[in-house]
């Protein structure tokens, strides 16, 4: 439950607005921190701590993008392949991030590790190609670079489990 | 020329509260808590500063629409940066996040607002929690929060994150997600500064990013020195254009309004990569019409009114080039597809719209075009233009009009041959950038 485990994140929350419905948004993001993904049992969650029905916290998790109403890879990778990132080889570079994780769009590693989707703009325009991976950003990629990324993430879930660290 | 809005050029540092006060931060706070609200307003109007989300509203203008009688009043501040080519207030953020703090407060105090919230889009997660940090500072400093250095005057700034909604960076949209909705646009009137129409039902300014970083140097140093940074009384002041595409340097660009489009891209933007020729601008991002590159256009003025000469506009001057090897239905395509998903549903035109733009783009795409697409898709795109609540409507026809009325053998290229092998292969790949991947995999809504 996040209303005890987030409780004071929750009460300054509610604090910034007039209307605690102002509050369903960030109350969304407390519920995918804590389960990974928008559960059915989080949006009853935000429902009652902001008086809403649950079926308009629904509409609101499903309105937004960054809301996944559905569970994801540890890492979730969103590659930009917008028109001024894609004039700088996004498209490439995602195809490429695809077939190396052999992942189709949005789909998840077998390993359950990485999600692989494409998003619109992200604001990064003159760094492509680039991505978000868990809300922070990834710029001026290429494959090689990814590959270390991804390595590097995979040791971290590797020490996260105690498993000794691959190269 | 110093820069403006980017300091961090001249002063490093100078995101921390202690460094930017050293630096003459919040002296026009300061200046403005000793002067009148009105009198705050008339500077800022006397500025001719213009809006700089993409409207190039005169904000002095809209602050004086505030009724001063309500009692309660908010300063949106609008971080939503999402058109495709803009990345400017990002920067501002990082660099020099107290200024846009500062120019906030000013706005607050001169329309005598109850508090500032900034929306930021929701992938500025990291920034809007330092953002959170420096607003701290501030109140520590007591530059912000009760009774700013002893004026009696109290306002307190809260951000507050979108997440992943283009539609939310118009302003009446914006409005209903910070309420907790869907970010939809608002039937107007009545406006965000009248009763009814702002936050929560009250009077609203929603001001971009830039636009409030410009106003402590305008309090400091008056409006006509503002206005004679560049000489310009109807664009006056400095433009932060963000340039992206096929350019040596890609980047923001702080220069006076009024260089052209000519400087921008081959002496700051150290020209075209590769060597190649320009071949097309949008000067504004994905919702402005596109430009063919000709020599009059190069050396047209970047302001508010010598773009719309040329036939686009400047809006948030986000400045996407692409060279002589771009495929411009594959641009139009990609830009389709973009507003297709960010389309809100709220209006039909637009929903319907975008989805059938895009559907008939795709096909043309595919090699599979008709020679009556080209019709169609006219057909299409001026039927969804002045007739939806926002302007996205007209931002998604917008390009596909003009990409066909200026790039007509584009277009051409794809229907009359039908080729499938134009179809598979893109015009040129020189690396990094592929382009005119006329066979793209059909990207879905995410």
């Amino acid at each position: 439950m996040i209303a005890e485990k987030y409780a004071d994140r929750i009460s300054k929350t509610f604090a910034k607005y007039p209307d605690k419905r102002s509050a369903v948004m960030p109350l969304l993001y407390m519920v995918q921190q804590e389960y990974g993904w928008v559960t059915p049992e989080g949006l009853v969650e935000v429902a009652e701590l902001t008086d809403l029905d649950p079926t308009q916290v629904k509409s609101i998790a499903g309105f937004y993008t960054m809301y996944s109403e559905k569970p994801k890879g540890k890492y979730w990778l969103q590659v930009c392949t917008d028109l001024a990132c894609a004039l700088r080889g996004a498209d490439e570079f995602h195809k490429q991030l695809k077939t190396h994780l052999q992942v189709e769009e949005g789909g998840t590693t077998d390993d359950g590790l990485f999600t692989v989707e494409h998003v619109m703009c992200l604001a990064a325009c003159d760094k492509a190609p680039m991505l978000q991976c868990n809300f922070h950003f990834h710029e001026n990629l290429d494959m090689e670079k990814m590959k270390v990324l991804l390595e590097q993430w995979r040791n971290e879930v590797n020490a996260a489990v105690g498993k000794p660290v691959e190269s | 020329m110093p820069n403006i809005i980017y300091r961090e050029k001249d002063v490093p540092n100078i995101h921390q509260f202690d460094v930017y006060t050293q630096n003459g931060g919040y002296d026009g706070l300061k200046k403005a808590l000793g002067m009148t609200p009105v009198e705050v307003i008339n500077e800022v109007k006397a500025s001719n500063l213009r809006g700089r989300g993409g409207a190039g509203f005169p904000t002095g203008t809209k602050w004086s629409f505030i009724p001063q009688s309500e009692p309660v009043k908010y300063v949106v501040v609008n971080a939503d940066e999402s058109e495709t080519g803009t990345f400017k207030d990002r920067q501002i953020l990082e660099n020099n996040p107290h200024q846009l703090i500062e120019g906030a407060l000013i706005c607050a105090y001169a329309i005598q607002a109850k508090a500032v919230y900034i929306y930021l889009r929701g992938e500025f997660w990291d920034l809007a929690h330092t953002l959170d940090q420096h607003i701290e500072d501030a109140v520590k400093g007591n530059l912000c929060g009760d009774n700013i250095n002893g004026s009696g005057f109290s306002c307190m700034v809260y951000t507050h994150l979108g997440a992943g909604a283009y539609i939310c960076g118009e302003e009446s949209a914006l409005l209903e997600s910070l309420e907790g909705k869907l970010g939809q646009p608002r039937v107007r009137p009545p406006f965000p500064a009248q009763k009814g129409g702002g936050l929560y039902g009250e009077p609203t300014v929603v001001n971009n990013v830039e636009t409030l970083t410009n106003v402590p140097w305008i309090v400091v140093n008056g409006a006509t020195a503002y206005k004679a940074i560049n000489g310009n009384e109807q664009s006056p002041g400095t433009k932060i254009f963000c340039l992206s595409g096929h350019v040596n340097k890609p980047g923001n660009y702080e220069l006076p309004m009024g260089v052209t489009f000519r400087e921008l891209i081959y002496e700051h933007g150290g020209g075209i990569t590769n060597g190649k020729k320009i071949k097309a601008i949008l000067p504004s991002g994905g919702s402005g019409p596109i430009l063919n590159a000709t020599d009059e256009v190069l050396d047209c003025k970047l302001t508010y009114e010598d773009v719309v000469k040329v036939g686009s506009i400047l809006g948030s001057a986000s400045v996407i080039v692409m060279d002589e090897d771009t495929d411009i239905t594959w641009v139009a395509a990609k830009i389709t597809k973009f507003f297709k998903h960010e389309s809100c549903g709220k209006c039909t035109q637009c929903r319907e719209g975008t989805y059938w733009l895009d559907k008939v783009l795709d096909r043309i795409m595919k090699g599979e075009g008709k020679p009556t697409d080209i019709d169609l898709i006219m057909n299409i795109a001026k039927n969804m233009q002045g007739v939806t609540l926002c302007a996205l409507g007209d931002f998604a026809a917008n390009p596909i009009i003009w990409t066909i009325k200026n790039f007509p053998d584009d277009f051409k290229a794809h229907i009359v041959t039908k080729a499938p092998e134009v179809a598979a292969k893109p015009a040129a790949k020189p690396a990094p950038a592929p382009r005119g991947k006329a066979a793209a995999p059909a990207q879905g809504g995410d």
